[in-house]
């Protein structure tokens, strides 16, 4: 009855039940090629960080599966299936203005999430699901509570290095909607001073020439 | 170019052999290399002669000092990897030499060096990308197709793949790369630099893992913390071959996980492994486990093409001089600061 939906990098993705509710079981793999005190480190906070976020960011006003069940021995959770198609699959394939949508959408997300002192920590096309036509927002695995304006640059920072690699033909203009976004939501100082601190992380980078 | 006189049209594409002089100098190798090609057969590496500039123990890099070492050595390495070669110099058609990343007064010798012979034998000059230069040796070597390809050394720690005519990064280091990590803690602990190969022996030793900072920022990393928390258990008198093992164990975790992501996001079925790291045993395995797990083919350098070398930059400029790319020696300043993904490549590259 369980089907293996997806293999990713540190979990994979099984569709089972739930006490007759259709879900997901994420569970994350022993990766026997690191050592095991650190493997188990990994995966036992990793799960609970997800467990505990996916809760939290709907206080936030944000869309995240629901959680059914954690298990923190077997890194195991349990939690709703989401229909839909993910945002990277949007982007390389529908038109430019309904990704752009959702990507302004993206912004308001990431910026709702700052203001309450979360960060994501893994903002990318794929971590973002959008089903009856809502975005939602999933895999908090590296997530975090942080108050410093460096977490939240480098938060964008990743998703501005994802988007340059996986998506370079649209790249400045997801960027620029997402910018949009978050700037309807955080204050105009905020936005601001994110802005700045962006180019502060971007310059830090190798090779980076300082203009 | 020694167009054959009896040939014509398209047959005389096939068989014309080019045969390029490239110029390495970016941070401690001066290395200069002949590589010959007839049309689109199999490169020949005709020689790769090097001489590597040794900082004193517990010191890096100077720049000054090094670029001193390798002008002193220039000349007697250029005749020797042209004896080695068995080519007069009238017979070197192209000169290549790495314009960039890497330390400005090592980059500005090699530059002086490929601009003389340029201008004295009236050869095309072609400039090369380092970094590019270290993937399509390895690429060439290996004979991968479309890889997704980790780059590890002194200067480098990126995961990029060939995507429209870039290389574009998809993971790379915060902060300091992975060979400064382990050259800068070996450092502390009173070894020259480039520590990596003692490093791997002490590392080799133990079995005894102490918990350090293991930092993931969604593809990248970060090696700052984990630098100054093995440089702590140093000064508190930790046991050497147990600290390097740490710093193996978590530096390496950290990325095979990011590679393993980045995998698993191109869904590239080949992974290569390129630089001067690249030579580590324990890093070679856990990325084989990684490409077992995602059913990609995982492929190496060879150890005596890991490091910095002239046949890195000689067969990429050959690769570029047939794509058409020529540089005037007005426009040859060095790029100490230029970056993998804002070269265009247009040369087929596998």
């Amino acid at each position: 009855m369980e089907k293996l939906l997806k293999k990713g990098a540190e979990a994979s993705l099984y569709r089972t039940e739930w006490f007759g509710d259709e879900v997901i079981r994420k569970a994350r793999i022993l990766k026997t090629f690191r050592q095991l005190n650190l493997d188990i480190k990994l995966r036992e906070s990793r799960t609970r960080r997800e467990a505990l976020f996916l809760r939290e960011a709907k206080r936030a006003g944000i869309t995240t599966p629901l959680v059914y069940f954690v298990d923190l021995i077997k890194a195991e959770i349990i939690m709703q299936f989401i229909h839909g198609r993910s945002l990277k699959e949007i982007i390389e394939s529908d038109d430019e203005d309904i990704s752009l949508k959702w990507c302004t959408e993206v912004g308001r997300y990431v910026a709702r999430l700052h203001k309450v002192d979360m960060i994501h920590g893994d903002l990318t096309t794929s971590n973002f699901v959008i089903s009856h036509n809502k975005l939602v927002m999933m895999d908090f695995g590296l997530s975090f509570y942080s108050q410093r304006l460096e977490d939240r640059a480098i938060d964008i920072h990743l998703l501005n290095m994802v988007v340059q690699s996986a998506h370079n033909n649209y790249a400045e203009n997801i960027m620029r909607a997402v910018l949009q976004g978050y700037q309807e939501i955080a204050s105009k100082l905020n936005s601001l001073r994110l802005l700045e601190r962006i180019k502060v992380v971007e310059r830090r980078g190798r090779y980076k020439r300082v203009e | 170019m020694k167009s054959l006189e009896t040939s014509t049209g398209e047959q005389e594409d096939s068989r014309l052999e080019i045969t390029c002089l490239g110029i390495e100098s970016t941070a401690h190798t001066f290395g200069v290399s002949i590589i010959s090609q007839r049309g689109s057969a199999k490169p020949e590496i005709l020689s790769d002669i090097r001489s590597i500039y040794q900082p004193e123990k517990g010191k890096g890099i100077h720049p000054r000092e090094a670029s001193r070492h390798h002008a002193k050595v220039a000349a007697t390495t250029v005749a020797e990897a042209l004896k080695k070669a068995k080519k007069p110099i009238e017979s070197v058609d192209i000169v290549s030499f790495s314009q960039g990343p890497g330390l400005g007064p090592c980059l500005r010798v090699g530059a002086v060096v490929a601009r003389s012979i340029s201008a004295y034998f009236h050869l095309p000059l072609i400039p090369v990308n380092h970094a590019v230069a270290h993937i399509e040796l390895a690429a060439m070597l290996t004979g991968t197709s479309d890889p997704l390809v980790l780059l590890v050394s002194g200067g480098h720690t990126v995961i990029t793949s060939l995507t429209s005519g870039r290389w574009r990064v998809f993971g790379e280091t915060l902060d300091i790369t992975i060979g400064q990590l382990i050259d800068q803690f070996g450092r502390t602990a009173g070894f020259s630099s480039p520590f990596g190969k003692t490093f791997e022996e002490y590392a080799k030793t133990s079995q005894n893992y102490i918990d350090l900072p293991y930092t993931i920022k969604g593809n990248d990393v970060s090696f700052s913390g984990l630098l100054t928390a093995s440089k702590r258990l140093f000064h508190d008198k930790k046991n050497l071959e147990d600290i390097c093992f740490s710093i193996q164990e978590t530096g390496f975790a950290m990325l095979a996980e990011s590679v393993e992501r980045a995998l698993v996001f191109t869904e590239k079925d080949e992974l290569l492994l390129v630089g001067g790291v690249a030579a580590n045993n324990r890093l070679q395995n856990m990325l084989q486990e990684v490409c077992k797990i995602h059913k990609a083919k995982f492929y190496f350098v060879p150890k005596i093409f890991s490091g910095d070398c002239g046949a890195q930059i000689s067969w990429n400029g050959l690769q570029e001089f047939k794509a058409g790319i020529k540089l005037n020696i007005s426009d040859s300043l060095v790029k100490p600061s230029w970056r993998l993904d804002e070269v265009v490549i247009n040369w087929k590259s596998f």
